[in-house]
């Protein structure tokens, strides 16, 4: 094969392909009002004989427009502390304050005005759809829950369009569509589309990017960055990445056992860890300038 | 030069859908590992990675099935073997084959001491069970693996040590290939660890000759392997020394995977994060031209028209471009 080297090579045009993290990697968030905290949040599990306590008295605090990760590995009680989070589970002792409140869950009126206030995505984009569900009605559904059911259809398209375009998905290709057409990296941007339109104050993301490759993770991360520049939301991200985390989030909460061990500013924990468990698992991840010490396990 | 113990000569394989399609996911793939060494493999999901491992070991069953091309094992061609040699003589004993979810495979009724008496008597070997006994005890202590565990069901086992026991249960006839399609990807950060710590003992051991690690973890592949080889759409795109790929990449493919890399290390927060849009070719109908000229940043319009064979620059390193290798790195020396 000969080399072609009377082409010259295509200047690439940008089109958003490079991520950069927006916004000030240095913001003091301990100024902005609080939107979600906990004290004493616990939750024990009684199976048979048996006791789990799965979350055991922490205590956090969450500001606006703050990017939040929860690290921690399998069955250190992330899901669980989620769960408590979004509504979905009580906590049997401590409690939740959501906009310096405490948290009232106790009818379903209320539960549905709190989750007007908080949203989710989920680890696996595949179950996370109705699948008798085409996706305008996914969309239009976000649309009237957010208080736009009088809006004249045009108006809802035009918001759509919008949402679809944020998350560089065309939305004229996707009406008639149903969910499990499309693939798992489009679908998680679907799933970002939707918080775009509802615009809650908080965003749990739990593990979005782990059942999805390493290129469509940086996508997905961009789009979760962007959404958090433009509207300001909180957003608590739960995952196992270390790396991830260090790179996205403004504070990092290591969690084990159902515990912080750690918690601070992600420059701070990550390069500086002080808890033991916290060094022992930034020196279990491989990484590419520093050796990585086999001997240790 | 050192002996090469697996070389593969335009291995081609494809699938064949219940619509009568062929779908070519092995796409005239040619590599070979010499003696000691391990080779990684990297690329998104759906490039065919697994299913090059599946090829590999010359042993297949529908949907998949063989089309052209040479496996050499240790100076044996084993492409052209029946099935039922393959599975006696090959499989095993000459080369390994650990899946993605290996961990789960072990039938829970039986202890594990059980599944290596299985893969002797696969093999016809003829020893007593005392003889198998003793010799996996010695194997297991070997690899720092409790001999406890060898009357154990699988069940009482936790997922890292699981997976520990499956790999040394398949490697305990000295394969001189082991093929591992994300061995560790399931486990935790320590787990993961210890699984990685016991492949590499068993290299430097001599008990497997050479390695092929899948996985779409690049720092876990720089790590791990010799070599890394990257694939895209069934075809080989680039392949080099694993620092060489991650420090510098020549092909954009290459280069859009190295940029996603993110590890716990100062600095790496203020590096631009590189997203590839779109996503791979669907195999049914690949395109005429380069493969990945639809989804990549410097593509002219001659990209989509004539496909590209690999380019051997020298010291193992080749990839698929119409472009130099100065041409693309005066580009990427702008960009940054």
């Amino acid at each position: 094969m000969k080399i072609d080297e009377n082409t010259a090579v295509a200047q690439p045009q940008d089109t958003r392909e490079s991520v950069t993290f927006g916004g000030d990697r240095n913001k003091d968030f301990s100024q902005e009002p609080l939107c979600l905290s906990g004290r004493g949040v616990t939750r024990v599990f009684h199976t048979g004989k048996t006791t789990t306590v799965a979350v055991d008295h922490v205590d956090f605090d969450f500001h606006k427009g703050e990017l939040i990760s929860i690290v921690g590995e399998s069955g250190s009680g992330k899901t669980t502390l989620s769960k408590m989070l979004l509504g979905l589970l009580e906590p049997s002792e401590g409690e939740i304050f959501f906009k310096g409140e405490p948290r009232d869950i106790s009818t379903s009126a209320k539960k549905k005005e709190y989750w007007r206030g908080i949203q989710a995505i989920f680890q696996d984009p595949f179950s996370s759809y109705n699948v008798f569900h085409k996706i305008d009605s996914v969309l239009l559904d976000c649309i009237n829950m957010s208080g736009g059911r009088n809006l004249s259809k045009d108006q809802k398209t035009a918001m759509m369009t919008e949402a679809c375009s944020f998350v560089n998905l065309k939305f004229a290709e996707l009406t008639n569509k149903y969910p499990f057409e499309l693939s798992g990296g489009q679908m998680q941007r679907l799933m970002i589309a939707r918080i775009f339109l509802l615009k809650p104050e908080i965003l749990l993301a739990d593990e979005p990017t782990s059942m999805i490759d390493a290129c469509s993770r940086a996508t997905i991360l961009d789009m979760l960055l962007n959404l958090r520049n433009e509207t300001d939301m909180t957003i608590i991200f739960i995952t196992h990445d270390i790396g991830l985390a260090y790179y996205i989030s403004d504070s990092v909460y290591i969690m084990e056992h159902g515990k912080f061990v750690e918690s601070g500013k992600a420059d701070q924990v990550i390069l500086y860890p002080q808890a033991a468990y916290t060094k022992r698992l930034i020196s279990d991840v491989p990484k590419i300038h520093e050796p990585w010490d086999l001997s240790t396990v | 030069m050192a002996k090469k113990i697996l070389e593969v000569h335009g291995l081609t394989t494809k699938y064949i859908t219940r619509q009568r399609e062929d779908v070519y996911s092995v796409d005239h793939v040619s590599l070979d590992i010499e003696e000691g060494k391990s080779l990684g493999i990297a690329g998104e999901s759906g490039c065919g990675k697994s299913t090059l491992a599946l090829s590999l070991m010359g042993y297949y069953f529908p949907p998949l099935h063989y089309t052209s091309g040479e496996i050499i094992v240790d100076g044996r061609n084993i492409s052209d073997l029946d099935p039922d040699t393959v599975r006696k003589t090959i499989l095993g004993s000459e080369i390994a084959y650990i899946p993605q979810a290996a961990m789960n495979a072990m039938n829970p009724t039986r202890k594990v001491g059980r599944f290596i008496e299985d893969v002797m008597r696969a093999h016809e070997i003829q020893m007593s069970k005392k003889e198998i006994r003793s010799m996996a005890e010695e194997r297991f202590a070997l690899l720092g693996l409790p001999v406890e565990a060898l009357d154990k069901y699988s069940v009482e086992l936790s997922g890292g040590m699981r997976q520990r026991v499956v790999i040394a249960i398949s490697t305990i006839l000295n394969p001189k290939v082991l093929i591992a399609d994300e061995p560790s990807s399931a486990l935790d950060v320590t787990s993961q660890k210890m699984v990685i710590k016991m492949m590499k003992d068993m290299m430097a051991k001599g008990l497997v000759k050479s390695m092929i690690f899948i996985t779409h973890e690049l720092p876990l592949l720089y790590n791990v392997t010799d070599d890394i080889m990257v694939m895209y759409a069934g075809q080989i795109v680039e392949r080099g020394s694993a620092s060489q790929m991650v420090f510098d990449p020549i092909h954009p493919y290459s280069r859009g995977l190295m940029r996603s890399i993110l590890v716990p290390e100062e600095g790496t927060r203020d590096v631009k994060l590189t997203a590839i849009p779109g996503t791979p070719p669907n195999l049914k109908h690949p395109p005429a031209g380069c493969r990945f000229a639809d989804r990549c940043r410097y593509a002219v319009p001659a990209c989509k028209i004539d496909a590209q064979a690999l380019r051997d620059i020298g010291e193992g390193r080749t990839y698929r471009c119409r472009f130099s290798e100065e041409q693309l790195r005066e580009v990427y020396k702008n960009e940054d």
